[in-house]
């Protein structure tokens, strides 16, 4: 078990120092960082000693070791573009991400789970139809374009919602929640759900084709034979043994979802990582980008460390393979 | 072309009894011809200065109250066509759609082919570059490599070389499924009796996997392709959407979206649904005709 652990925690610490090494060569090469912060008619000895106080004159390698000591520190060093520490722009962001991403999951689980069992007890049924037909159409339509149809309807029709921001939100310490409003609410159901139909549509096939399999197996043919009610056959035996999965591939999803918050977010203006990072991808605002990129790649190399680290306490005939 | 060429009776009968492939294909190519015909079926040049006035701006569609039946789909808030602006739109689009596709499909072959033939570290190396790409979301990758660009090209030439950018930062993403599955297709190809024999008889590895593997790997690239084709073209209308696609002096659909978005709330709806149906369509067919291909191509999915 520490075998696996070590190597698999090596394996994470691998991944995190390639992308590291991707996020310190941009900001490396991409543009000129003296360049882009010293004034106009800045001398050259002046651009001299600004290079020198970067670090810039130094070997590569040390750049680069000095570049990830500084990371794990939490400077990413200053924006090109606000002139303001990145790593103070992204925990400014952080919470209205977070919370978005957070609503947007539960409201995928609390609609794709049953649906997923309504559609795997019932194949052939009107609603099964009806879903398949809505999630062709799903997948072809772009997420900015979800989004602006249902601005249009909720928002410039009806009046109903707003359709950008985040509302009033309460200051918690150094987190800002839009959960203890009302209109933070109201701000936050668009973008969810725009957001949570991504992950929607695959939470509801996992959960089908999970429970089209346990319906077959020989415990639920004996609880149908023994005569327990249709009800507690589906929702207490099955569909217990089928969430795990479930649960587990939505865990991973969560480092692609904030990826994926990037489209949300532009799309009803909410001032999350996202706005920040595509944002920085307009300007070229390297140390943002460089900074968000590094990020996303921690939580996408944490949630699969911990995935793969459950299952192996959970299932020991994983910890002699090479898991990936 | 051994396997496309001996399927055609097979899958031109499927075809024939298929209504989703016939209406999926249909829909598909008028809307990729009439992007090619752009420049002579368009009621208007959305491009020529002077053709358009703000005098005609903001007209609704030619069916509500107030429309002009000059401009069929209503007009944009400078006065331009908005069909005319579509149609070319979606010739920038499908433009970078199929380059992107046709980049990714040859580099992704020839990158499969020499991995699956060669094995050995060429093989390491390829596929856990594919993993590191196909671990990261789509989206991810290419908005870094739109902003790598930004920033390495003079602000001056951002515009001319949009339509290269947009076609690499797709394509990068998009060689690694061709790759991955013509190397297992060539792993199980080379170990067949007439690759052993080809080699026998004296023929280099360049010319065994041009004529005797390739051939025999190419329907799953074809499937692939198709398949590739709406998602490139999903991904350039987003990125477009995003602002770091496509200029509005050369707007794609995505960046049609994006400009009539900016003025929803003025009323003007059509300006930016018809080209979000327009793009949803087109991406529609394009992915039911993939999916049909997919299992017609398919022999086990009989």
């Amino acid at each position: 078990m520490a075998r696996f652990l070590i190597k698999r925690l090596g394996q994470a610490v691998l991944v995190i120092l390639a992308v590291g090494l991707l996020s310190f060569l941009m900001v490396r090469t991409v543009g000129d960082p003296v360049q882009s912060m010293v004034r106009e008619d800045a001398t050259v000895a002046e651009r001299a000693a600004l290079r020198a106080r970067l670090g810039l004159d130094d070997p590569v390698p040390i750049q680069f070791a000095k570049y990830l000591g500084r990371a794990m520190q939490g400077d990413f060093g200053i924006s090109y573009r606000n002139q303001r520490p990145v790593a103070e722009m992204i925990v400014e962001r952080l919470p209205a991400t977070l919370e978005l991403v957070l609503v947007a999951t539960v409201l995928a689980l609390a609609i794709g789970i049953p649906l997923g069992v309504i559609t795997a007890i019932r194949p052939r049924g009107p609603l099964a139809n009806g879903v398949q037909a809505v999630s062709l159409v799903g997948v072809s339509t772009p997420t900015f374009v979800t989004g602006i149809l249902l601005i249009l309807l909720f928002a410039v029709t009806l009046r109903w919602l707003p359709s950008f921001g985040r509302g009033e939100t309460v200051e918690l310490g150094w987190w800002s929640t839009g959960f203890l409003t009302l209109s933070g609410w109201r701000a936050l159901l668009l973008p969810s759900l725009t957001l949570a139909l991504f992950q929607m549509t695959l939470i509801m096939r996992l959960v089908r084709a999970e429970m089209i399999e346990i319906l077959q197996s020989d415990y639920i043919r004996f609880a149908r034979a023994r005569g327990l009610p249709q009800h507690d056959i589906h929702y207490r035996l099955a569909l217990k043994n089928a969430l795990m999965p479930v649960l587990t591939i939505t865990g991973m999803q969560i480092g692609g979802l904030i990826a994926f918050a990037i489209v949300t977010e532009t799309v009803f203006q909410w001032p999350g990582m996202g706005l920040l990072f595509i944002q920085a991808v307009q300007f070229a605002d390297v140390p943002v980008m460089a900074a968000y990129l590094m990020f996303v790649g921690l939580v996408f190399v944490a949630l699969n460390a911990l995935v793969d680290v459950t299952y192996a306490v959970v299932d020991p005939r994983l910890r002699t393979g090479g898991a990936a | 072309m051994s396997a496309v060429l001996s399927a055609p009776p097979r899958v031109g009968a499927l075809f024939l009894a298929s209504p989703k492939a016939m209406i999926s294909s249909a829909v598909a190519l008028i809307l990729i011809l009439s992007a090619l015909c752009a420049p002579w079926i368009a009621p208007h040049d959305p491009f020529a200065l002077g053709s358009f006035s703000l005098m005609d701006s903001e007209l609704p569609p030619v069916w509500s109250e107030g429309g002009d039946p000059r401009f069929l789909l209503g007009t944009d808030t400078q006065g331009r066509d908005v069909l005319s602006a579509i149609l070319y739109g979606m010739r920038v689009s499908l433009l970078v759609g199929f380059a992107a596709v046709a980049i990714s499909a040859a580099v992704g072959t020839l990158f499969g082919l020499v991995a699956g033939f060669r094995g050995g570290w060429l093989d390491a190396v390829l596929m856990r570059l594919a993993d590191v790409i196909l671990s990261f979301p789509t989206i991810l990758i290419a908005l870094l490599v739109s902003g790598i660009a930004r920033g390495l090209l003079p602000d001056t030439r951002q515009e001319d070389y949009a339509v290269l950018v947009l076609i690499l930062a797709i394509a990068i993403n998009e060689w690694t499924q061709y790759a991955r599955t013509v190397r297992g297709q060539t792993l199980v190809e080379a170990s067949l009796d007439y690759v052993k024999a080809a080699r026998l008889s004296g023929l280099g590895d360049g010319r065994i996997l041009a004529r005797h593997i390739l051939p025999n790997v190419l329907s799953p690239v074809i499937v692939i392709a198709t398949i590739n084709l709406a998602l490139a073209v999903l991904a350039e209308a987003t990125l477009s959407f995003l602002g770091v696609g496509m200029p509005a002096t050369q707007p794609s659909l995505g960046t049609l979206i994006r400009i009539g978005n900016e003025n929803l709330f003025s009323g003007v709806w059509w300006v930016v649904v018809f080209p979000a149906l327009t793009l949803v369509l087109l991406v529609l067919s394009v992915n039911l005709f993939g999916d049909w291909l997919r299992d017609a191509l398919n022999p086990r999915s009989e």
